[in-house]
């Protein structure tokens, strides 16, 4: 039960992630893969801001800048220079794997006895339900923190979900949206849309790098490999979002990618507590992704295919 | 109004693919006017519309919009002072949002987009009103994709979307050539009311001379880059699709001359 506990804990800090490369692929089906970078970025900045001292809430929010910084970058290098979108990403996720190790001055920056978002949960949670309690869920009985802990989590994405379904119905958030469907249109319509595209990775890697900085504390250190296969991943609980919600408003869409991101951490903590070994993670996630990617397409083939043969019949 | 002058295009220069789509266009529009602009295939009616709305930028000569120098304004800001309906009616609307939220994002043309929402109730009231003027059925279904719809209907809608904040200037780049003929004079219905209705200035680039005999009160006809006849008043209410039909004839016939003649040249001289 702790297992799984910790497993939605990690899948709703993820969520954020998957928040972000829904804004980057879905919106603008921009493959930005400058989340690899930012991920890892914001982990980085989170760390070494808290180990020099710096308070949480401010360390995190600063992950947040640093991510969006880094996706203007990668905005500027596609629109500014022509140069295209995934080579864009490549560019800055290279060159942000050298910014991190100078971020955080070492490889692996461990967080331990540090104060973190989650430090300060677990200590609200022990002042509200008392050090050591156990709580009865469906049977078993968890740490009240753990509980706490998953609750605080949800509690922001919440937040930041309907921050983003806000976003997405105000004037410069419904503009956004059209960039990515019609370009052409926006523009005779007087929108910018490079300035439209900048701004729109920036607030997607903005989205990513919190999520790196949020995992960094929930799991007590910030490694610069960590950021290896994220945009995969998010790409992953955005399809499994979409494939269980058939609705595509865009409040269902933003939901589906928040329990799709649950949902592939929670099959992943299974498949490895089956002794699946943890080396063909990135395999079968990538593989999963690719099975996502082609089914839609496989089965109309198929479907069309049967339709004829029963008109031949 | 619009006044164009010495303005040349040449689409990549230097190259075996060299077009000299604009070539010394000098024009002048007059508030109100609604200038229907004929050609042959290639003749840069097309361009030219592009040229004006700041699809791309032009290699020499100005184009002046209501006093103001627009020659070198990206295609957005000049967005703040041009509607347009594209000739596919796949360009004109974002298909995946619905109709409301097309309209919305119209009713804020060529103005800063902020932080406020979007569809305010007033607005979607507003929108509702004018989408059930266009009699198509459609003020039921604002909440629904505008990609489901018939290309006459998104055309319509487009229509309404150029002019939902009065342009300076209307264009119209061949609206109606990729809808069929019942559908095509629906459109044109529409658009001579919205035109008349708002007294706007309007470019409408088309290849049917019976629409350009029947709507505006000039027509301009463009071959090989530049503008070779210019008609207005009593003349363009004059001329009739025979008219134009043999104009078209004549262009043709001097461009064999044209050619003709270089052959003769050549056998004789070089």
């Amino acid at each position: 039960m702790t297992l799984l506990l910790g497993s939605i804990t990690i899948g709703l800090v993820l969520a954020l992630l998957a928040l972000g490369i829904f804004i980057s692929f879905r919106i603008f089906s921009f493959p930005d893969i400058t989340a690899e970078g930012s991920f890892t970025f914001g982990a980085a900045i989170t760390a070494s801001l808290i180990v020099a001292g710096v308070n949480p809430a401010l360390a995190t929010l600063m992950a947040f800048f640093g991510g969006m910084v880094a996706g203007a970058a990668t905005g500027l290098i596609h629109t500014r220079f022509k140069i295209n979108p995934l080579l864009s990403g490549i560019l800055v996720m290279t060159a942000l794997y050298s910014v991190n190790l100078h971020v955080m001055g070492k490889s692996n920056v461990p967080l331990l006895s540090k104060n973190t978002l989650f430090t300060w949960f677990e200590k609200i949670a022990v002042a509200i339900s008392g050090q050591d309690t156990t709580v009865n869920v469906l049977g078993w009985s968890v740490a009240a923190r753990d509980l706490w802990t998953l609750l605080f989590c949800l509690l922001i994405i919440v937040a930041f979900s309907l921050l983003l379904l806000w976003f997405f119905r105000t004037n410069i958030g419904t503009a956004m949206r059209a960039t990515g469907d019609n370009d052409q249109m926006i523009r005779a319509l007087g929108v910018n849309t490079n300035g439209m595209i900048i701004f729109g990775l920036a607030l997607s890697n903005g989205f990513i790098a919190l999520a790196g900085s949020m995992l960094a504390q929930l799991q007590g250190f910030a490694d610069v490999q960590m950021g290896i296969g994220m945009m995969v991943w998010g790409l992953a609980s955005v399809i499994i979002g979409e494939a269980l919600i058939s609705d595509r408003s865009l409040g269902m869409v933003i939901a589906g990618a928040v329990i799709g991101s649950v949902l592939f951490r929670l099959l992943v903590a299974i498949a490895l507590r089956w002794g699946m070994n943890p080396n063909d993670l990135k395999l079968i996630t990538a593989a999963f992704v690719f099975i996502a990617l082609v089914l839609p397409g496989f089965m109309k083939k198929t479907k069309k295919i049967n339709l004829l043969s029963h008109k031949h019949a | 109004m619009l006044e164009i002058t010495h303005l040349n295009k040449t689409f990549n220069p230097g190259t075996i693919n060299e077009v000299r789509a604009l070539q010394d266009v000098n024009l002048k529009i007059d508030p109100g006017s609604f200038v229907c602009v004929l050609g042959t295939n290639g003749s840069g009616k097309s361009t030219l519309l592009n040229a004006v709305a700041g699809t791309f930028l032009t290699d020499s000569g100005r184009i002046t919009l209501n006093g103001r120098d627009i020659t070198r304004w990206p295609e957005h800001r000049r967005a703040s002072a041009i509607g347009r309906v594209f000739q596919n009616p796949f360009s004109g609307t974002a298909p995946s949002m619905s109709i409301a939220e097309n309209l919305a994002l119209a009713a804020r043309r060529g103005r800063k987009r902020g932080l406020s929402w979007m569809l305010k109730p007033s607005l979607v009231n507003d929108l509702k009103k004018r989408v059930k003027d266009l009699n198509m059925g459609l003020e039921d279904r604002i909440d629904s994709a505008i990609g489901k719809l018939s290309g006459g209907q998104r055309q319509a809608l487009t229509l309404l979307m150029s002019s939902w904040l009065k342009p300076d200037l209307l264009l119209l780049d061949e609206h109606t050539a990729a809808l069929d003929p019942k559908t095509a004079g629906k459109v044109i219905e529409l658009t001579e009311r919205i035109v008349t209705e708002g007294k706007l200035t309007t470019m409408m680039v088309t290849h049917s001379m019976q629409q350009a005999v029947n709507l505006g009160d000039r027509i301009i006809m463009m071959h090989q880059g530049s503008i070779r006849y210019d008609f207005g008043g009593e003349e363009k209410k004059r001329l009739k699709v025979p008219d134009l039909l043999a104009l078209f004839d004549e262009l043709r016939r001097k461009d064999q001359i044209d050619n003709g003649v270089a052959d003769l040249l050549i056998a004789n001289y070089v």
